[in-house]
């Protein structure tokens, strides 16, 4: 950076950028920034770093407040134990209550959320970020991307085409699973948006199900067990629009 | 102020703590867990507060202190935890590469440097309140947000470029 500005210390530069700089010295800036575009660019770029650290990060403040933090410590210290076990214990008899009336149907869908849509959700949100390497195997080998993951999970698999919705395959990676090895295709819009593709063996005691919807961070989810695979298509897409790409895969991938 | 008081306007600086909590460890639940400490020991230290004094200003402070507690009790595996968040960045948004670009970025800065760049560019803390923050002098603060910005800045850049090569 060119110091040739005597008056102008790199100090006015950051104080300029943050707003904290006030006339006659925030004036000189001004007008330097005229004549001098490498203080002008300098500026500019600083500007646009805290700009941009508010793009990122300002959403956390209309996220709401997980209730551990909002109910601390105060509610912990001051409420009496006995009435903390009160509570637990109420609790404990609703929850036996809502289990009691709960159907075998209701047990095996949280089943299939824990073992297949939140497992899946988890790699989606690790995986898409990623730059470097977003797949263990490229799209540009994908018969024996394909063949890999089909004998690994001991099904015939594939990687469906979804060039009609605008993703193309990036390519895939083998996951651990909750009981065994599982699978995740990567497909990739013309502006970088990420979908995937996550692939398991049904369990014995899975049925057939319809599409189901499920939601974790900032990405959406539909999940379905057809024939011997259970499925999760997730995306930072909106419902409708990841619900049509999930019937296109159905459709490619269904027995 | 009422106890009363000092409780609402605590509740009331939690997103706030929540935001740099997030910008600072780049994780969703590791910040939640700082924030959660954070609290904690404010609570326990509420008679430190001087009433009248700035309340946010004081519950960052808390909160640098609790992050540079972490730090060095994870030195060891702090270069491997630098070396996850640049490849697993859990906040990215997925359709905006620049987004992307800079929290990997931010996450290669030196934790000194991030933190002093964030409390001035994001928390719009004046460079008193940041060295008061911190506890470090005022000329440090200054060398640090200098330095933080230009690695940054750079690093922005090598991005840019290295994105080209990103895939094939």
């Amino acid at each position: 950076m060119s110091m040739q500005h005597e008056q102008i210390t790199q100090e006015d530069i950051h104080a300029y950028v943050d707003g904290h700089l006030n006339d006659p010295k925030k004036q000189l800036i001004d007008q330097q920034m005229q004549v001098d575009a490498q203080l002008r660019e300098t500026i500019e770029q600083y500007q646009q770093q805290n700009a941009l650290l508010h793009q990122l990060y300002d959403p956390v403040l209309d996220e709401a407040v997980p209730e551990h933090l909002t109910s601390l410590p105060l509610a912990r210290k001051q409420r009496p134990v006995w009435l903390n076990m009160a509570a637990s214990i109420s609790l404990m008899v609703f929850g036996a209550l809502i289990g009691w009336y709960a159907k075998d149907t209701q047990v095996i869908h949280n089943d299939i959320v824990v073992s297949l849509a939140k497992p899946a959700a988890v790699a989606h949100a690790v995986y898409t970020p990623e730059v470097r390497h977003p797949v263990e195997v490229n799209a540009d080998e994908e018969q024996h991307l394909v063949k890999w993951l089909s004998k690994r999970l001991g099904s015939d698999i594939k990687a469906p085409e979804l060039n009609s919705s605008g993703f193309h395959l990036v390519g895939g990676r083998l996951l651990p699973g909750e009981k065994g090895p599982a699978a995740q295709f990567m497909y990739e819009d013309s502006v970088g948006g990420r979908l995937t593709l996550y692939v398991r063996s049904k369990k014995v005691s899975e049925e057939n199900t319809a599409f189901r919807f499920y939601q974790e961070g900032g990405s959406n989810s539909f999940y379905w067990i057809d024939g011997d695979l259970g499925y999760v298509l997730s995306g930072s897409v909106s419902r409708p629009q990841l619900l049509q790409v999930a019937q296109i895969v159905y459709q490619q991938l269904a027995f | 102020m009422k106890k009363k008081d000092w409780e609402i306007n605590l509740s009331e600086q939690i997103p706030r703590l929540r935001r740099y909590a997030r910008s600072l460890t780049q994780n969703v639940s590791t910040s939640d867990d700082l924030v959660q400490d954070c609290l904690e020991r404010a609570w326990d230290k509420r008679h430190t507060w001087q009433e009248g004094s700035n309340l946010r200003a004081w519950l960052f402070s808390i909160m640098h202190n609790t992050f540079v507690n972490n730090v060095r009790r994870n030195k060891l595996a702090r270069d491997y935890e630098a070396s996850i968040a640049v490849d697993i960045p859990q906040y990215a948004v997925e359709t905006n590469h620049v987004l992307r670009d800079l929290e990997n970025c931010l996450a290669k800065l030196k934790p000194e440097y991030r933190e002093v760049l964030l409390l001035a560019g994001l928390e719009g803390l004046s460079y008193k309140e940041i060295a008061t923050v911190t506890a470090t002098p005022i000329g440090t603060v200054m060398s640090r947000l200098s330095r933080g910005r230009e690695e940054l800045r750079e690093l922005m850049s090598e991005h840019k470029t290295g994105k080209l090569v990103r895939i094939k």
